[in-house]
C-alpha cells in the first residue's frame, strides 16, 4: 500500500467460498475414497441386510455400523423419472432420468442418475451398470451415472 | 395436558409474484389483522415464534430481519425454527404446556419468486450422497409417485382428479393462486416437467405470509368466542435416504396420528374435514392413505397446498384454514396435517375442536 497518498482507495481480493474443509468420517469417507478407486462397499445393518451406500448407525435400530460389503457395479432400476429438459442444475446435456437403483448385493436403492435412449425404454427391474467419471475425486459424482447393462459406455 | 386455543388467523393472499413488498412489508398488515382478531395487544403477547428458510432470501440468519415487523417495543421472548411455521406452533404449543406462557404469537413467511425454489430444496439434502447430485424437489417428487404407480393402488388419473378436486374447491377461497374448473381429459393432455409428474401436479411457486395467535383457554374463552382447540398434536419423522423409506407410504405420518389419537381420543373416522399438506398431487393420495381417512371426510375445503403454496407456512396455514372453518361453524372436528423434508420425510399431525 502506498502511504503517500492519504485519499487513496483500498482494495483487496476476496473470493466467496467456506474456509474450512470437512471431513465425510470413517464411514462415509472410506465409501468416498473407494470410488476413486472404482470399487463399491455397502455397509451391513442390524438385520443383517445391506445398506447401500452406507450409513454411520442402522436407521432402525441406531446402532453404530462398520461392516463394509462390497456390492456390485451392476444392479437394477427401482423407480425413476424421465426428465425431458434438465434444469441447469442438474449437470447434464440432454434428457435423462434420476432412477433409485438397486445394486446387485446390496438390500437397499440409491438415488443417481440414469442415461438412455429415451423413458419407453426404463421398466422396474431393468439391468443397469455404474458408467465411471474419468475424473475422480472421492464423490457420489465419481459416478456419472447409470446406463442399460447392453449399452457401450459413453454411448450418453 | 394443558388446553390450548387458536384464536385468530390471518394469511396474506397467495400470489405468484409480489413486486414491490418484501418480507417484512408483506408481514406487518398481517401482524394487525390477526391482533385485532384476537383482541389482544403486543403487550399481551408472552412468546413469538417464527418459521421461515434463509436459504429462499439467499442471506443467513435473515429470519432475523422478519422481527423487525414486530416492532421496537414491547420487548419479547422470542424463537425461530428453520422449518414450516407449524413447527413454530409446536414449539409455541409446548411453551404452554410448561406453563411458562399463557399467549404465543407464531409467523411464517416465503419469498418463494426471487429464487429456484426445486433447486435451492435440493439443497436440503445431505451433503454427501444426494445434493451433489442437485435432485429437484420436483424430481424427488416424481420419483415418490412413480413408486405409488408401482403399487398399482392409484393411477395418473387420480392424480389429475385431486387436481380437479383443489381447484375446484379453491373457487371458494379468496386467497387461492389457482382455482377453477378443469377436467382431467384436460389435465392429462398436459406434457410432463419429470415423469409422472405434470406442472399442475406441483403446488405453484407463491409469495406470502401468514399469523396465528393460540392462547391457553383461560385467555381463548375469553378472547374468541369459538376458539379451535387443540385437542392432540404429534410429529414423527423418518430417515433421510430415500432408499431406506416405503416411499408409497407415509409410516410416519400414520405414527403421529396414533399418538394424536391416545392424546384426543379422536380418530380419522371422527373428523369433519381434514386440511393436508401435500405440495404435490400424489402426496394427498399417499397421505389420505396413511391418515385412514375415507370420503366421508371433506378433504382440503380451501384446495390445499396446490391451489397456493407459501414454502414455510403452507403446514400452519392447514391449521389456520381448518381454525377459519371450525370458527365460522362449517365443522366442529378438524384433522391437520403439515409435512417437512424431501418426499415426506418429516410429519406433523393434529387434532383441533370447536366449542
Amino acid at each position: 500500500m502506498n502511504s503517500s497518498s492519504s485519499n487513496q482507495i483500498l482494495e483487496a481480493d476476496f473470493e466467496l467460498g467456506f474456509t474450512y474443509t470437512r471431513s465425510p468420517g470413517i464411514i462415509i469417507g472410506k465409501f468416498l475414497a473407494a470410488l476413486k478407486q472404482k470399487k463399491l462397499y455397502g455397509i451391513r445393518g442390524s438385520d443383517g441386510s445391506v445398506l447401500f451406500p452406507p450409513t454411520e448407525y442402522d436407521p432402525r435400530t441406531a446402532a453404530s455400523l462398520n461392516d463394509f460389503v462390497p456390492v456390485s457395479a451392476e444392479g437394477e432400476i427401482v423407480s425413476w423419472t424421465w426428465i425431458e429438459t434438465p434444469r441447469e442444475h442438474h449437470q447434464v446435456k440432454g434428457p435423462f432420468a434420476f432412477a433409485l437403483i438397486k445394486l446387485d448385493g446390496a438390500d437397499t436403492p440409491f438415488l443417481h442418475r440414469l442415461f438412455c435412449d429415451d423413458a419407453s425404454s426404463i421398466s422396474a427391474g431393468m439391468k443397469v451398470k455404474v458408467d465411471w467419471n474419468d475424473d475422480r475425486c472421492g464423490a457420489i459424482t465419481d459416478i456419472r451415472g447409470f446406463v442399460p447393462l447392453t449399452a457401450t459406455v459413453g454411448n450418453f | 395436558m394443558r388446553e390450548v386455543g387458536i384464536i385468530a388467523y390471518a394469511q396474506s393472499p397467495q400470489i405468484r409474484q409480489e413486486r414491490a413488498l418484501n418480507e417484512v412489508e408483506m408481514l406487518m398488515p398481517m401482524l394487525k389483522v390477526a391482533l385485532v382478531e384476537s383482541g389482544l395487544t403486543m403487550d399481551d403477547i408472552d412468546f413469538v415464534c417464527s418459521g421461515s428458510c434463509d436459504y429462499i432470501a439467499g442471506g443467513a440468519f435473515s429470519f432475523v430481519g422478519a422481527v423487525d415487523a414486530l416492532g421496537a417495543t414491547p420487548c419479547k421472548m422470542e424463537s425461530h425454527v428453520e422449518m414450516d411455521a407449524a413447527w413454530a406452533l409446536y414449539e409455541s404449543w409446548l411453551k404452554i404446556q410448561s406453563g411458562e406462557i399463557k399467549t404465543a404469537l407464531i409467523y411464517g413467511f416465503g419469498k418463494s419468486s426471487v429464487g429456484s425454489l426445486p433447486d435451492i430444496m435440493s439443497q436440503q439434502l445431505d451433503p454427501y450422497y444426494m445434493a451433489p447430485l442437485w435432485p429437484d424437489s420436483i424430481s424427488l417428487a416424481a420419483l415418490q409417485a412413480n413408486t405409488l404407480l408401482q403399487t398399482g393402488r392409484y393411477n395418473e388419473e387420480d392424480f389429475a382428479a385431486v387436481v380437479v378436486d383443489s381447484r375446484r374447491k379453491a373457487k371458494a377461497n379468496d386467497n387461492a393462486q389457482l382455482f377453477g374448473d378443469v377436467s382431467i381429459e384436460q389435465l392429462l393432455a398436459e406434457p410432463y416437467i419429470a415423469s409422472p409428474l405434470r406442472r399442475h401436479d406441483c403446488c405453484p411457486i407463491t409469495d406470502g405470509v401468514s399469523v396465528m395467535i393460540i392462547a391457553e383457554k383461560s385467555v381463548a374463552t375469553k378472547q374468541c368466542e369459538r376458539p379451535a382447540f387443540i385437542r392432540g398434536i404429534d410429529h414423527r419423522m423418518e430417515v433421510h435416504q430415500l432408499g431406506l423409506r416405503q416411499l408409497a407410504e407415509s409410516t410416519s405420518t400414520t405414527l403421529a396420528l396414533e399418538k394424536v389419537k391416545e392424546q384426543s381420543g379422536i380418530g380419522s373416522g371422527g373428523v369433519d374435514i381434514a386440511e393436508i399438506y401435500a405440495p404435490f398431487s400424489p402426496q394427498t393420495l399417499i397421505l389420505k392413505d396413511a391418515l385412514g381417512l375415507t370420503d366421508t371426510v371433506n378433504i382440503n375445503p380451501s384446495g390445499g397446498a396446490l391451489a397456493g403454496h407459501i414454502m414455510m407456512t403452507a403446514g400452519l396455514d392447514r391449521m389456520g384454514m381448518a381454525y377459519r372453518a371450525i370458527s365460522e361453524g362449517q365443522a366442529n372436528r378438524a384433522l391437520c396435517h403439515a409435512t417437512s423434508g424431501p418426499c415426506l420425510q418429516h410429519n406433523m399431525v393434529s387434532v383441533l375442536e370447536g366449542i
